[in-house]
């Protein structure tokens, strides 16, 4: 009640379309970050945007979003250009790279961000508003900054939407095809760093990197295709950035960052959980509906072995006699088959146990069970090598 | 069988060749290789993987490149087709530079060269042999379903079309790949170990395909680490240890020596100088 309440407040209307904005384009660039394998990248991008924010302020004299964005996406490229000449120049792996470049340029973020706050104006700015987020800090002026930047980031994933799932599937398969590769790997790290950029004000340098994964992740384990997957991301990625700033938008002093991270680890934990074939849950259930049809095929071919011993293919198994064949209690496994029509009760004497017959189908199915694997392929195949 | 031709290329030995064309000439009108590579040389980080390498593949065999670990079969591949540039020399696809012959060549690149956890399905990915046709901005319609599906029954994968990728065997995954190129419906098929970590079933399925290839006229230059069934699968043989050790008709170059110069003296081969064994 209280959140539709939220929603005819001018302020709360444009918190929440920017965070709807922002964690829909985080949603779909996450999606390529985390099947390239670039998510670290991304979070150095972010951490890296620090000095960026400072200097675009310092440069502009003003808290206005577009020096901001462009010192930070600055910032950014800077700190990726130096991964790269780490990695080629020297024996630093990736990783160690990009937590080399990220710290570097953090710490002198920091540094500059603290001087700032003293000397420049920055803590009325609310400069440091950029380290974990503020939704109350978003005016109606940086919608139309978050729109166009994030419109014309997913405009282009839309327009070349074939070549970034081949390129990301299969580069070598790309080239062949004549794709500009290099080239579409570079388009495709500066959506994801715009995505990065346009996601700072709300979340903040430090958490952003979870607004481009979380969503994502959430995503991988619904969907069965990229299409699915790219648009469930971006839903995802929408709901936690508006319900994250409008809670945080309603409490006074609630950075909105963490909050915006809590509600999309919150899809991750439900989408790891209970996602159909890729679940935890899921694969629990079918951990166990494997055991039990093991178990079932394992008591019909003990019914249908203690039949052929007797010569006897209509032979009345004692339940006991089945217990001690099986090695443990068989009574609810035979009720289940029962109910499957493989296995009837005979009842000898009313005094004596259960006795149980192999239908037909049951011997057709214990007989199947029992042809070895082998002898089944050789069936289906025709010829062996 | 074929009559036999005689091929020639510029400055090289001559070579004989049992070139077969779709149309039962030996093509005049076609160059005389369905691949030609000259003086290739390609590094890593300044170590020579590929050393002055020329090969010459003539049309409408089935040829298999052969060699040791790090012998720079894979790397003569991705030369190729542009996924990496050369040090030095040239490539010729039908007489012309690659990039003007894409449309008639078709890659297969190593199964585990991609990550099969990637949300897509069986048809989703042969369908993107189909996007050279198409170019950029042009989206696949029922026509390219249509014609991906049949690629799939090719292989006998069609009632996987709509499967995750990630739940297909190794085997059905290679078939989904073969299909791939099938749909690119080309000349010159370019296969990275087509036989690697496939099931029986599938390795029979995958010989079939390439004498069907070679009977309508097709070229295939396969990278084979198999040497016990180089002679029976393939009728062209390349040896490749940094160096071209010997090419031409795998009777002629499938022999102890040449055999011994590309691995070392230690191989050992069983049926290797008599006839190839027949399937």
């Amino acid at each position: 009640m209280e959140l539709l309440a939220l929603f005819s407040d001018f302020t709360v209307r444009t918190v929440a379309i920017g965070a709807a904005l922002v964690g829909a384009v985080a949603g779909v660039l996450g999606s390529f970050a985390l099947l390239r394998q670039q998510i670290l990248l991304g979070d150095t991008l972010s951490h890296a945007a620090l000095p960026g924010i400072c200097l675009g302020f310092l440069i502009a004299g003003s808290r206005r979003l577009e020096p901001i964005l462009a010192g930070a996406l600055v910032s950014g490229a800077l700190a990726a250009l130096l991964v790269l000449l780490l990695t080629r120049t020297t024996r630093i792996k990736t990783d160690a790279a990009l937590g080399v470049s990220l710290s570097l340029f953090f710490a002198f973020g920091t540094v500059l961000l603290t001087y700032l706050q003293r000397h420049a104006g920055a803590a009325q700015a609310g400069l440091d508003a950029f380290l974990f987020g503020q939704a109350a800090a978003l005016v109606p002026r940086d919608l139309v900054v978050l729109a166009v930047v994030g419109g014309a980031s997913l405009l282009v994933v839309v327009l070349g939407w074939k070549e970034l799932k081949v390129t990301t599937f299969d580069a070598d398969f790309a080239r062949s095809l004549g794709r500009p590769v290099v080239l579409i790997e570079f388009v495709l790290t500066v959506l994801i760093a715009l995505a990065v950029v346009i996601g700072l004000q709300l979340v903040g340098v430090i958490l952003m990197v979870a607004l481009v994964i979380a969503p994502a992740a959430a995503a991988r384990q619904w969907a069965r295709r990229l299409e699915g997957m790219v648009v469930l991301a971006a839903v995802f990625g929408a709901a936690s950035g508006v319900v994250g700033a409008l809670v945080s938008a309603s409490y006074r002093g609630l950075s909105t960052g963490p909050v915006i991270v809590l509600v999309a680890s919150a899809f991750v934990v439900v989408s790891l959980l209970l996602a159909p074939e890729r679940g935890v849950a899921w694969q629990l259930m079918h951990a166990l509906a494997q055991r039990r049809s093991l178990r079932a095929h394992r008591v019909l071919v003990d019914l249908y072995r203690l039949a052929q011993d007797h010569d006897d293919l209509d032979y009345a198994s004692e339940q006991g006699m089945l217990d001690a064949y099986f090695g443990g209690p068989t009574g609810h496994v035979l009720r289940r088959l029962e109910r499957r029509g493989l296995v009837s009760r005979a009842q000898h004497m009313p005094e004596e146990g259960t006795h149980w017959i192999l239908t037909g189908d049951g011997r057709r199915q214990a007989r199947e069970l029992l042809t070895p694997f082998g002898e089944r392929d050789a069936a289906v195949d025709g010829a062996t090598p | 069988m074929a009559g036999r031709a005689l091929g020639m290329g510029g400055g090289m030995e001559p070579a004989v060749i049992g070139a077969r064309q779709a149309d039962g000439t030996n093509g005049s009108h076609e160059p005389a290789f369905a691949l030609h590579v000259e003086d290739l040389t390609a590094t890593y980080s300044g170590d020579a993987v590929l050393w002055d390498v020329d090969l010459n593949v003539p049309p409408g065999v089935l040829a298999a490149i052969v060699g040791p670990n790090g012998a720079g079969k894979s790397t003569l591949l991705k030369c190729v087709i542009g996924a990496m540039r050369p040090a030095a020399g040239h490539v010729y696809v039908f007489g012309h530079p690659y990039r003007r012959q894409r449309h008639r060549v078709a890659y297969v690149p190593q199964r585990t060269s991609v990550d099969w956890d990637f949300p897509t399905t069986a048809l989703d990915v042969v369908t993107m042999g189909l996007y050279g046709r198409l170019g950029w901005f042009r989206v696949p319609r029922r026509r390219e379903t249509d014609e991906a599906l049949q690629a799939l029954a090719l292989v006998g994968m069609d009632a996987y079309a709509e499967r995750q990728i990630s739940q297909l065997s190794g085997g059905q995954q290679q078939r989904v790949f073969l299909a791939r190129a099938l749909v690119q419906d080309a000349d010159l098929y370019l296969m990275d170990e087509p036989f690697a970590g496939v099931d029986a079933t599938t390795e029979r399925a995958i010989v079939d395909l390439l004498k069907d290839l070679r009977a309508r006229g097709k070229t295939v230059v396969a990278v084979h680490h198999d040497l016990q069934t180089v002679a029976t699968y393939f009728d062209w043989l390349a040896l490749l240890n940094v160096r071209l050790i010997a090419q031409g008709p795998v009777t002629e170059v499938y022999t102890p020596e040449h055999l011994r110069a590309a691995y070392g003296p230690r191989v050992v081969l069983l049926g290797v100088g008599g006839h190839a064994p027949q399937p």
